[in-house]
């Protein structure tokens, strides 16, 4: 009960000097980190010009919270002979109180604001914006290109020609996914049932990946595809290309590999290796069944059956839905051939 | 086996009449409108799972006495047979005294800490590298989610209301809560809560891997270990909410004489705020979830977009619930973090008042924040302004209770032991927790980081580094209390400091592979995250080794520890002022409260007094009797 008698000097002085010097290293570490993936959109910078703010406001905070924490326990921390001790009776200070109501509201209130004008930049329309359909589906996705008075030009792989604003709409055709390109900044989920938009305009040539960040069942982590952000040109020879009907790109080359596109996909479809284990092909993934133990015996009919009708017949302990219906869209007609006459090889072995 | 008496045997037996139960009605309902087949085993499976816990706690004789009073037959109001803890067998049955519930909850929830963490230790494993090691995507999802919910619905949330239960009525100075009955109700529909979940990985397809968010469809279409979680969540809300409600009429109604509410410790507001918040929320989440049941077992279309329904109602009416949630979740650490900073600093909480408005004004600024979660979901556009502005609102409050906090150490004398240790570890990592809960509530931000790791990071550093430590702050400081035994000091302080140290290691890295974009809930990722992977996954098996540090020195010192005394922190707070551990029904005399709870410093203040003219301030000195073994009647 009794007061202590020590050299009361409260050392805010002290404090300050620290903390000022503890906030300069912890901003200047906090903007040295690189936090973002290369940015490769118009969306990319007032967002990471954000963040670096929230860095600069955040760490004095933390660093005043932890200052006085460590001056207190320094030098009010009891000492032998303290042990019944009290500290003095100071129940508030209505002033101090005020402004520590008052100055928090008026950061906050400041940086909502700043956030708003960020966002309102982010979201604006552009002129002669390209519509791009996005398809979600389990796992993987579709991008449509609506084309003037034709069928769109429908593709596994997201082509993107660089400045040229694009609006996504995004849709589900199961469950929920969400549509990310971390260099893009920009994500939305696709949602069964109603559309979804956002817009970027991306603004550096390269091969960016696409995430899905929504949880969606067994594949989640394998949702991936690649967005290729090309010259104008470029993307326009692609645009036609794709036009072309789909023997147009195998007849040019030689017959397509059965093996390597099981273990590594077309550019289009997801590998099958992604899913399903084959020694042969030197996959051990565990997604789908172990075709080590379900292919042999079967016939090149019913290899081509579970192929292009995943779900008709399921494998024990597996559910359906989990093999994406599409390959056979996503497979040229060549390349399905040649994987089924790869898979019977492997099965008759 | 005494099968007509209440007990584990006719609970046994009771549970095998409600499988029974469902099988009957099944067939009778499918014969009677003609189904085929007549008999179908995930009907079956889900209406047991209601069923059979419900016989089970009618069986352990949770629903005897009111049964008895409402058929007429004799029962004896005044009874206490069944208070107080005798043995340590006493702990496995229907229990009305609050000591005893209170550390029935503690124990079993931190029985559930164990399962939660070993969760998370498997995932880990996984995660140390890119590419699948252990556990295939099914299973890992299944560790996630089982992890998350069994954190939250069977350990934070229980916990606090352990705690509380213990603490709560001896501070005011209430024998017992208002509904002894409904209390031991309220937890013994927990363990089966828990056991549902755990069991969930036995079911056909394996457990339920949507999340603990469990939204539709997925969850709709999911396999039948989702009903474990969607019927388990019922039961752990239905005691989350009986328990509430508990709290309050025994807070309005049971105050000892003196104590105004502007004279209640904080803990009894913080508990008196969260109750609030339970009993407007949770009817929601258990909404949200019979939804997602009617959806699978009869057929609706709540959640199927092709046939009308609405796939962003589910979050909309889930996180109404689970914003709040972060606060039931929170709101109670913030009393037992008043309780510690004021008795170990020796001095009055700083701005007593507005640290209780503030714990109102977060009540009422959390029902107004949900949509933030939703930010990318695809709801209105508009939407997501205001619930920006309210959601960095609220961190005004919350920031007035972090800046008292430390006004209450300054020039105060710090007694540094273990609670106080994991009192102000939490003020640091709260106030990180908080900084990273006001970025993202800047929609421009969060566009970006939602589903990556800094969401991960960001609860944990709220739930692990705010509400776990202030837990760990609270069992600390009433262990005495509790128990009747001290706990070694020095395991304790080592076990503040290697969790402390291991949890940032574990989870700050987590912020930066979020923000490069590394998605959450992915047994593999992209082989660019691999070397902070692997560091956070060996940081997290020191996280689970310091936690047997604390499990070795709470089993020991209950076991053999020194005596505790009454009131070892010399806290004014009536539950110091009568022996370790407390009498039977609390209190001797009824006490009378002159003053505040945290007079600490003013020269002969006193917060209550046992009759009109003795003094408090003389409580026991001498070591209380042992605990269990020596009831005073």
């Amino acid at each position: 009960m009794r007061e202590r008698k020590r050299d009361e000097r409260t050392p805010v002085l002290q404090m300050v000097f620290h903390g000022a010097i503890a906030s300069a290293i912890g901003i200047a570490v906090g903007l040295a980190i690189d936090w973002f993936p290369e940015g490769a959109s118009t969306q990319a910078g007032p967002i990471d010009t954000l963040w670096d703010v929230l860095i600069v406001v955040s760490v004095p905070i933390f660093v005043t919270v932890s200052i006085i924490v460590l001056f207190s326990v320094r030098n009010f921390g009891m000492r032998p002979g303290e042990e019944n001790l009290d500290g003095p009776p100071i129940h508030g200070n209505t002033r101090l109180e005020i402004v520590w109501t008052a100055i928090p509201a008026i950061i906050l209130v400041a940086l909502c604001t700043y956030a708003y004008v960020v966002l309102v930049d982010i979201e604006e329309a552009q002129a002669n914006e390209m519509r791009i359909n996005v398809v979600g589906q389990q796992f993987t996705w579709t991008f449509e290109y609506p084309q003037a008075g034709g069928k769109p030009v429908r593709s596994q792989q997201l082509y993107l020609p660089q400045d040229r604003p694009v609006r996504f709409y995004v849709k589900s055709l199961d469950v929920i996914h969400d549509f990310w390109v971390p260099a893009f900044r920009m994500k939305v989920d696709a949602v069964p049932g109603i559309e979804t938009r956002y817009r970027v305009t991306p603004d550096r040539r390269g091969t960016y990946p696409v995430v899905c960040a929504e949880l969606c069942g067994l594949g989640h982590a394998f949702m991936r595809v690649n967005a290729h952000v090309v010259s104008p040109q470029a993307f326009k020879s692609w645009l036609t290309k794709q036009k072309q009907p789909a023997q147009g790109a195998s007849a040019e080359g030689e017959a397509p590999d059965g093996k390597a596109l099981f273990a590594e996909g077309n550019g289009d479809a997801t590998a099958c290796g992604a899913c399903h284990t084959l020694a042969d092909a030197g996959t051990n993934a565990s997604i789908g069944p172990d075709l080590d133990e379900a292919l042999p015996g079967q016939d090149a009919a019913a290899i081509k059956a579970s192929i292009v009708k995943p779900n008709a017949e399921l494998s024990d302990g597996f559910q359906a839905g989990v093999m994406p219906p599409n390959y056979g869209d996503t497979l040229s007609p060549e390349e399905l051939d040649a994987l089924v006459e790869y898979l019977g090889e492997v099965a008759g072995k | 086996m005494k099968l007509r008496a209440p007990g584990f045997p006719r609970a046994g037996l009771f549970t095998a009449l409600g499988v029974a139960f469902s099988y009957a009605l099944i067939l009778a309902v499918r014969g009677a409108y003609g189904y085929d087949p007549l008999l179908k085993g995930e009907a079956v499976l889900e209406l047991s799972l209601i069923a059979a816990p419900l016989f089970f706690l009618v069986g352990l004789g949770a629903f005897d006495y009111w049964f008895r009073w409402a058929s007429g037959a004799p029962t004896i109001p005044e009874e206490h047979s069944s208070h107080g803890a005798h043995s340590w067998r006493d702990y496995f049955k229907v229990n009305t005294d609050h000591k005893v519930i209170g550390i029935q909850y503690v124990v079993t929830s931190f029985f559930f800490l164990m399962v939660g963490g070993v969760l998370a230790m498997l995932m880990r494993a996984e995660l140390a590298q890119p590419g699948r090691q252990f556990v295939d995507a099914n299973t890992f999802n299944g560790l996630f989610s089982v992890h998350a919910s069994i954190l939250i619905f069977l350990f934070i949330i229980p916990v606090f209301a352990g705690l509380a239960n213990y603490v709560l009525p001896l501070m005011i100075g209430a024998p017992d809560m208002a509904f002894p009955r409904l209390n031991a109700l309220s937890f013994w529909m927990l363990p089966l809560a828990g056991l549902m979940m755990i069991l969930s990985f036995f079911a056909p397809g394996g457990s339920f891997a949507s999340g603990w968010t469990a939204y539709a469809p997925l969850s709709t279409t999911a396999p039948e270990g989702q009903v474990f979680f969607t019927i388990g969540v019922q039961f752990a809300g239905a005691s989350s909410i009986a328990t509430a409600l508990n709290f309050l009429v025994t807070i309005i109604t049971m105050r000892a004489p003196g104590m105004s509410f502007f004279r209640m410790p904080l803990l009894v507001w913080a508990n008196f705020s969260t109750s609030l918040l339970v009993v407007i929320a949770t009817p929601f989440v258990a909404a949200s979830q019979f939804f997602v049941l009617f959806d699978r077992a009869l057929g609706f279309n709540f959640f199927q977009s092709t046939n009308g329904g609405d796939v962003l109602m589910y979050q909309h009416v889930f996180w109404f619930y689970s914003h709040p949630a972060v606060y039931i979740m929170m709101l109670p650490g913030f009393g037992i973090i008043s309780e510690v900073l004021a008795v170990k600093s020796r001095k009055p909480i700083f701005g007593y008042r507005m640290m209780a408005f503030s714990l109102l004004a977060i009540v009422a600024l959390g029902f107004t924040v949900w949509a933030h979660h939703m930010f990318v979901s695809g709801m209105q556009d508009w939407i997501r302004i205001p619930m920006m502005i309210t959601t960095a609102i609220i961190a005004v409050p919350t920031g007035i209770k972090i800046f008292s906090w430390l006004a209450t150490l300054w020039r105060g004398v710090l007694h540094l032991d273990t609670p106080m240790l994991f009192a102000l570890g939490f003020l640091s990592m709260f106030t990180l927790g908080g900084i990273s809960g006001v970025m993202l509530a800047m929609i421009p931000v969060t566009i970006h980081v939602s589903d990556t790791y800094f969401i991960v990071a960001h609860i944990h550093y709220v739930l692990f580094g705010g509400s776990l430590l202030t837990i760990f702050a609270g069992v600390y400081y009433w262990f005495p209390k509790m128990t009747g035994r001290m706990y070694d000091e020095k395991l304790g302080k080592l076990h503040f400091w290697t969790t402390f140290i291991f949890f940032n290691a574990t989870f700050a890295p987590m912020h930066l592979i979020g923000v490069q974009g590394m998605p959450r809930r992915v047994a593999d990722y992209a082989e660019q995250f691999g070397n902070w992977n692997l560091f956070i996954s060996i940081a997290s098996f020191f996280v689970g080794l310091s936690t047997l540090i604390f499990v070795y020195n709470m089993v020991s010192s209950w076991r053999g520890g020194p005596r505790a005394v009454a009131n070892p922190w010399r806290a004014l707070t009536l539950e110091w002022q009568v022996s370790s551990p407390p009498p039977i029904f609390n209190f001797d005399a009824v006490p009378t409260v002159v003053g505040g709870p945290y007079e600490y410093g003013v020269p002969g203040a006193v917060h209550g007094i046992f009759g009109p003219a003795r003094p408090a301030d003389v409580p026991t000195p001498a070591g209380a009797p042992a605990p269990a073994e020596s009831p005073k009647e």
